[in-house]
């Protein structure tokens, strides 16, 4: 798969990126660049690889215990593998299929991650915890009842606060791996407008199994599938509008109209 | 499809009473079957009614103000009241808990949170954690009489602690250790990974996750597996026997020696004729274990409601 | 087994407007011989089944805007149905041109100006064969059959251009029959216009197979270009 500078900015590109778990190969040689400022939509068969990919720009495939790397994932034309764990992921935060707020009250749930780095200052922190309930539209609705629980919300709304919490950590790249998949139709869509405004100051990447969230909610779409040998590949990638419409490849045509298999 | 009315009609009546025959004998069965339960649950209250209330009614009348305030004067009428083996017994629990919490929490966080990443890249050290696990399993259930008599040996003799709150604390940190161990290691598995993933994909550190997510969340789970260990150490008799000596005096300093409430009810009931005593000692100390069930119970359901949220 | 529900349904929508194409065939065929046998009966009875055709076209529409909405298609299934929509709209509009032509011919009455029937009907005979060949590539998906129609549409032109001169002359010798002359040039128009319409057709099939959409050049264009 030929590798295109798609906008001119590449916040993400892997070069030959090749993942194990002990002697299973997942990924068989990654090459994508992903543009900054921009959503970019990952859609495949199941267990092709997408959320293990996801999972490699900020290295928590490394929780799990036999997992070996190889070949290159640059943020800003920095080898991830390179440098400190913990300051990667300020810059690359993550949210999760299910929300997963911690037992804490709303406001130190988001406040979270800043007191992690160190930051105490009271002022600070509040300012910071507004700021981004803000960003994640959650603001209106939990701006009074900040010292409730958490888990206390319902599910679209404690999904918001686990987008506000990985906001408040200033990353850059906000990866989300099914963030819709577990709400409702309404709670999914306004997650998806909130994507769209969020893109104007971070790099969005977002896997997802619904191929009209994808052609919805993206601007680029990378489509991953499985070799015989069980590894994932991306077969496509390009701007969402042209995979949706005139995929190059004749597997992306069959899998994004339903006639796989 | 030729047969006669009547004959179709009959078929239909036989159906339906064979049904309701089916019925009534699963209805009787079922009957049988709670009342056999019924009468087992019962008879298990009343057995709990009955020892409990034997030992109330028999000890209540010695159990007054001056009984929890007087210090025991040996003797053969058990003379006194039980003041200083109260003192002597939180002495003993709080000395307790402190050695073997600290440890008992540490040596879980470890096991489960840190132990996972050193298993994998050295295989002296992943059998040396599999051993150590295996033993806190095995310890959980060794007769704490054993520890005892190692207590007696290792800390009062060899080491020369004599009878005493030192040689006692550290006994009944030993017991207690595998069941601290063991619950806490629950609690945390009980925490949800995704709890876990959450802290560190915000860029927190893995003790950072501990300390502020694990452990806030698994609190619940430790502090029952603490209170456990506090029941666990007012009721035992022998292994304080051997290692705390019988004084009743108020204790000084660790290495004294004392009584505690339980070891109290043993002499009483079996060196003294004061067998109300030993009743009251009882109560006492059945109205404390009581005391901390509910003390359970109430934690449990304040941690329980700031977990899923007020 | 995958989308087997949209794959027969498609195929049904396939099938009608191809029905539809043998009804406007068959009406512009009818329309251009009842200007021979100046059967005026037979020409209301062609302007009035029209009706029918546009209802059978809104059907279709209608059926296509179901299927967008209930099966949410992308890539290919997305191109062709969007092309049908166009195709089923190109099919009425051709419709309205013989629907035209019956009404002139009702215009004309008793008029006894000679009509070049002979050329009207050989351009309405390749207008049809054009168009039947163009909605057999759009039914079978084949661009390369698709592709080769739009030049024959030059054969249609070449006779419109000969109508027209012959009438224009005509109208200057006859100019008491202006009117009828116009009238002429109108039918020779809405064949015309048939025609062209049949290279949008072709367009929008090969649409389907490249998702590219390209002018189809004749003549006319050529020699604009060459001006």
């Amino acid at each position: 798969m030929r590798s295109t500078k798609l906008n001119g900015n590449s916040k993400i590109i892997a070069k030959s990126f090749n993942l194990f778990y002990g002697e299973f190969q997942a990924l068989k040689n990654i090459n994508v660049e992903i543009p900054q400022n921009a959503i970019t939509s990952i859609i495949g068969p199941s267990g092709c690889g997408k959320s293990t990919f996801l999972r490699s720009i900020n290295r928590m495939n490394e929780l799990i215990p036999g997992v070996r790397v190889d070949g290159d994932i640059l943020l800003d034309n920095e080898d991830i593998f390179a440098q400190d764990v913990v300051e990667l992921r300020k810059r690359v935060g993550m949210v999760f299929q299910r929300p997963n707020p911690f037992p804490k009250s709303i406001f130190d749930n988001v406040a979270y991650g800043p007191r992690a780095h160190g930051l105490k200052n009271k002022v600070l922190l509040e300012e910071i915890v507004e700021r981004s309930l803000t960003a994640a539209a959650l603001w209106d609705e939990v701006k009074d009842i900040l010292s409730r629980s958490g888990l206390a919300l319902s599910g679209g709304q404690q999904q918001r606060l686990c987008i506000a919490r990985a906001l408040a950590v200033e990353p850059q790249v906000i990866l989300m791996d099914e963030p819709a998949s577990a709400l409702d139709p309404i709670a999914t869509l306004k997650i998806e407008e909130l994507i769209q405004n969020l893109k104007k100051e971070y790099t969005i990447v977002i896997v997802t199994h619904n191929m009209q969230q994808a052609a919805r909610a993206s601007d680029y779409t990378m489509v991953f599938n499985m070799n015989p040998d069980r590894s994932g590949y991306i077969i496509e990638y390009g701007k969402t509008t042209q995979v949706f419409t005139n995929p190059r490849e004749k597997i992306t045509e069959d899998y994004i109209s339903g006639r796989f298999g | 499809m030729n047969q006669p009315l009547t004959k179709q009609r009959e078929l239909i009546r036989l159906k339906k009473t064979s049904r309701e025959f089916k019925n009534k004998r699963r209805r009787f069965s079922q009957t049988i079957a709670f009342a056999i339960i019924w009468t087992l649950g019962i008879t298990a209250i009343a057995l709990l009614i009955w020892i409990i209330g034997y030992v109330f009614i028999k000890g209540f009348p010695t159990i007054n103000l001056e009984f929890l305030t007087t210090r025991p004067a040996g003797g053969f009428d058990g003379e006194g009241g039980i003041s200083t083996t109260i003192v002597t017994t939180i002495y003993l629990v709080v000395f307790t808990i402190i050695l073997a919490a600290p440890l008992g929490i540490g040596a879980a966080i470890y096991f489960i949170e840190y132990a996972n990443e050193i298993k994998n890249r050295n295989r002296f050290a992943a059998w040396l954690i599999k051993t150590a696990r295996t033993g806190v399993e095995i310890l959980a259930g060794v007769p704490s009489i054993i520890f005892g008599l190692f207590g007696f040996a290792v800390f009062v003799s060899y080491m020369k602690l004599g009878f005493s709150l030192l040689s006692a604390g550290l006994s009944g940190a030993c017991l207690v250790l595998p069941v601290i161990i063991r619950t806490t290691e629950e609690a945390l598995l009980a925490v949800p990974e995704s709890y876990r993933e959450g802290s560190l994909g915000l860029g927190a550190t893995k003790w950072q996750t501990v300390t502020g997510v694990v452990l806030p969340a698994a609190l619940p789970g430790i502090v029952t597996g603490i209170v456990l260990s506090v029941g666990r150490i007012i009721s035992e008799t022998a292994i304080f026997w051997v290692t705390l000596g019988g004084s009743y005096r108020l204790p000084q300093n660790l290495m004294s020696s004392g009584r505690s409430l339980a070891l109290h009810v043993y002499m009483l009931a079996t060196e003294t004729r004061a067998f109300d005593k030993a009743m009251g000692t009882s109560a006492i100390l059945i109205v404390i274990i009581m005391i901390l069930n509910l003390a359970i119970n109430v934690s449990s359901k304040y941690f329980q409601k700031r977990l899923i949220g007020k | 087994m995958p989308r087997e529900t949209l794959d027969s349904k498609l195929t049904q929508i396939q099938n009608e407007i191809f029905l539809l194409g043998s009804m406007v065939e068959q009406a512009i065929l009818d329309a251009t011989n009842t200007l021979k046998t100046r059967d005026l009966k037979e020409a209301h009875r062609i302007y009035e089944e029209d009706a029918i055709i546009n209802e059978k076209r809104y059907a279709l529409e209608n059926a296509i805007i179901i299927l967008l909405a209930t099966q949410q298609p992308f890539a290919r299934d997305l191109r062709l149905l969007a092309a049908m929509l166009l195709v089923v709209n190109e099919l009425e509009r051709m419709a309205d041109y013989a629907k035209g032509i019956a009404k002139i011919n009702i215009n004309l009455g008793n008029s006894d100006i000679d009509i070049p029937v002979r050329d009207f009907q050989k351009m309405a005979e390749q207008s049809v064969s054009m168009l039947h060949r163009g909605l057999t590539a759009f039914i079978e998906q084949n661009p390369n059959l698709a592709a080769a129609i739009p030049k024959e549409d030059d054969l249609v032109d070449e006779m419109y251009t000969k109508i027209y001169h012959n009438t224009i002359q005509y109208a200057i010798a006859n100019p008491s029959h202006m009117d009828e002359a116009n009238d002429i040039l109108w039918i020779a128009h809405n064949l015309e216009r048939f025609a062209d319409r049949i290279t949008n057709i072709c367009e929008r099939t090969i649409f389907i197979t490249t998702g590219e959409l390209m002018e189809m050049s004749s003549n006319d264009d050529e020699e604009y270009l060459a001006e």
